[in-house]
């Protein structure tokens, strides 16, 4: 990779962990209403499979991935007035945090109902090998996720077609408290991928080059019509669920030992390597994603809030008579 | 003894487990964790992990694996980490569940009782503040309450629990820790079917459920100089108290139904209808309902309240039929 492409993947990392530090910082102040879910600590998982997709592939992410939004292309500004439920977000206020997606840059809004995005990912994958358009779906889920008959569906129905989809589950080890060992039987997630014909891969999901070669892989395999692929990222969420969650349910130790696996700090680790000026790119870094997150929160801000009657648009595609009604 | 809406229904749940082993508790995270509202807290110490159970994440399994429980004669409570989540679920309950007994030719029963918090108010946006009880109350063989007090929350989970047929209960996350009362300290049970006179009155009635109850009952004293509103608290929907709904409706002339759930298709157009019904000729004024407005319940404050029915919009209902 370049000097220039090291340095923009440190950039996206950064970014996004300027973005949920400042999240978190505002939930605490009160700032903020509704549930928060920090994905600090998980952000080379949507760093990796973000980066190099080509503008016309979707991208559906889950409930912590903020940062996909962010390098999928989606304008930070508009993705906070989102989190503050604005106007200017991509709801209009009418639901916070990722449940509003930004269609026009292929990226999905999911529900609240974990992994009910996967059939939908699907669906689209499917139009684009029935219209013999080479893009691809990128469908992130969690590994308590993974427990859902709609997770099953969607890759049964991926191996059928050979669609190019590729299913992401990141494996943070939680699910709220939940911990791996009363989700599922088997070592791995990707381990399923067996049972729907196609192939499994497990990856450090901290480790960003890791995390892009197999992003690479799969994405190409798709790409070609050879089918999709599951890959299942091992990483871990700093935080608890969701702000609120003190997550008692871990030890310190285990998150001192995650810490220091910590996805920026491996790939700083990478660029003194390649022998660059580590301390200057980290300085600059730093007061450029500073001034990125500062101008978006200045943004939402000042966003108007939605008023009253606005709740009763975007109902519709299609005017209704409500005389009628 | 002074509790929370919240630790009444943690308080029957522990003493119906306590009482008959067969009552086990499945949910997410309700174990370890003691539940997203630690309305489980201290209960898989307590009974342990056979009877207190983390569950995968699914809905479907929750509900479809305590039919299973069910039929081998065992009483489960089956947690919705938020109501919002039962739509997950809905197959289980709506095919599965609920027809048990029925294509069985009534061989068995169905004792499940389905939990979970819901309502709005707290900007809880699109998929933490729904009100779904309307999509089960057109469903044969289910029960369904809705309590808006601690001692309600209390006794029909009491209820439900020893119920030998599929129990939805509503929670309100709005009351859980918004209201306090002092419950007594000796066990009681408060009856499924069975509506409850909150405020007598003479001019007007007000049926509602839930958090509304609150608002409505702070409208009647506010209103009380210009008119004497009676309260009906339903606490079950489903079967209505109809017996109750039709005496006060007789008294009164007048009908006001009030929930915080959708307006078009609720719980209140089967009332009206029935009122409209079965006691036309005792009728001063046309039969109002008051719900949420044709839209989902949206995020932004603003939005969420010009929704979902409040204070401001229940006086002036109230008011509109007062003036027949
Ligand atoms: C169908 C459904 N059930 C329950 C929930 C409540 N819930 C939200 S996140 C979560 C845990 C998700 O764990 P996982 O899939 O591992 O993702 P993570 O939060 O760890 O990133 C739960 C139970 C939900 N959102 N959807
Ligand atoms: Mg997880």
């Amino acid at each position: 990779m370049t000097e220039q492409k090291d340095r923009e993947l440190y950039y996206w990392l950064r970014l996004i962990r300027e973005f949920e530090d400042r999240i978190s910082a505002m939930d605490k102040q009160g700032k903020l209403m509704g549930g928060v879910y920090s994905g600090k600590g998980q952000e080379a998982v949507t760093v990796g499979f973000c980066h190099d997709l080509r503008w016309d592939d979707w991208i559906f992410p889950l409930h912590r991935d903020l940062g996909a939004f962010l390098v999928k292309g989606a304008d930070p500004r508009r993705l906070m007035a989102q989190i503050f439920g604005k106007r200017d977000g991509f709801a209009k206020g009418k639901d916070s945090y990722l449940h509003g997606g930004d269609l026009g840059n292929g990226i999905f809004g999911a529900t609240s109902m974990l992994a009910a995005t996967l059939p939908v990912a699907a669906g689209m994958a499917f139009k684009f090998k029935i219209r013999k358009e080479d893009r691809v779906a990128i469908a992130f889920f969690g590994e308590g996720a993974s427990s859902r008959g709609d997770v099953h569906e969607a890759m049964n129905f991926a191996g059928v077609h050979k669609l190019p989809v590729v299913f992401v589950c990141e494996n943070n080890f939680y699910a709220y408290s939940t911990p791996n060992e009363l989700q599922f039987g088997v070592d791995n997630v990707a381990d399923r991928a067996a049972g729907y014909g196609f192939k499994g891969e497990v990856v450090n999901g901290n480790d960003l080059h890791a995390v892009m070669a197999t992003a690479r892989k799969a994405i190409d395999r798709a790409r070609k019509g050879e089918g999709p692929t599951l890959v299942e990222c091992k990483t871990y969420r700093y935080h608890g669920h969701s702000e609120h969650d003190r997550a008692d349910y871990r030890t310190e130790e285990e998150v001192i030992t995650w810490e220091s696996r910590d996805p920026m700090i491996l790939w700083e680790v990478y660029l003194e390597k390649k022998k660059y000026d580590v301390e200057a790119i980290r300085n600059e870094t730093a007061e450029r994603v500073r001034k990125a997150v500062d101008d978006a929160v200045a943004f939402a801000e000042g966003s108007p809030a939605p008023e009253g009657p606005e709740a009763m648009e975007d109902l519709y595609a299609m005017p209704i008579d409500t005389e009628a009604r | 003894m002074l509790v929370t809406y919240i630790e009444a229904i943690r308080q029957a749940m522990d003493e119906e487990m306590d009482r008959d082993k067969n009552v086990v508790l499945l949910g997410e995270d309700v174990g370890l964790l003691g539940g997203a509202f630690k309305v489980s807290a201290g209960l898989l110490d307590k009974y342990g992990p056979d009877r207190v159970v983390d569950m995968p994440i699914s809905e479907s399994l929750i509900i479809g694996s305590g039919v299973g429980l069910a039929v081998q004669g065992m009483r489960p409570i089956l947690e919705m980490q938020f109501i919002d989540f039962i739509s997950c679920g809905f197959d289980q309950i709506v095919n599965s569940a609920a027809t048990l007994r029925y294509r069985h030719g009534g061989q068995t029963a169905c004792p499940i009782v389905i939990r979970g918090p819901s309502g709005g108010g707290v900007h809880g946006g699109l998929y933490h503040s729904q009100n779904p009880e309307a999509w089960f109350f057109h469903v044969p063989g289910l029960k369904i309450v809705a309590p808006s007090t601690a001692y309600d929350a209390k006794g029909l989970m009491k209820a439900a629990v020893r119920d030998d047929d599929p129990v939805i209960y509503f929670e309100n996350k709005f009351l859980y820790r918004r209201i306090k009362e002092e419950i007594p300290p000796e066990e009681f049970v408060v009856p499924i079917g069975k509506a409850a006179l909150r405020k007598e009155g003479g001019d007007l009635s007000v049926i509602t459920y839930g958090s509304p109850v609150h608002a409505v009952m702070k409208a009647a004293r506010d209103m009380a100089k210009e008119v004497d509103i009676e309260v009906i608290d339903l606490r079950t929907l489903l079967p209505l108290d109809m017996n109750a709904i039709r005496a006060s409706v007789r008294k009164t002339g007048k009908a006001l139904i009030v929930h915080e759930a959708r307006q078009t298709g609720g719980i209140g157009a089967e009332i009206a209808a029935r009122i409209a019904q079965e006691c036309f000729e005792d009728l001063d004024g046309p039969v109002m309902r008051l719900g949420a407005r044709e839209a989902h319940t949206p995020f932004a404050p603003a939005m969420e309240d010009y929704v979902l029915p409040n204070q401001e919009k229940i006086i002036e209902a109230i008011r509109t039929l007062a003036a027949y």
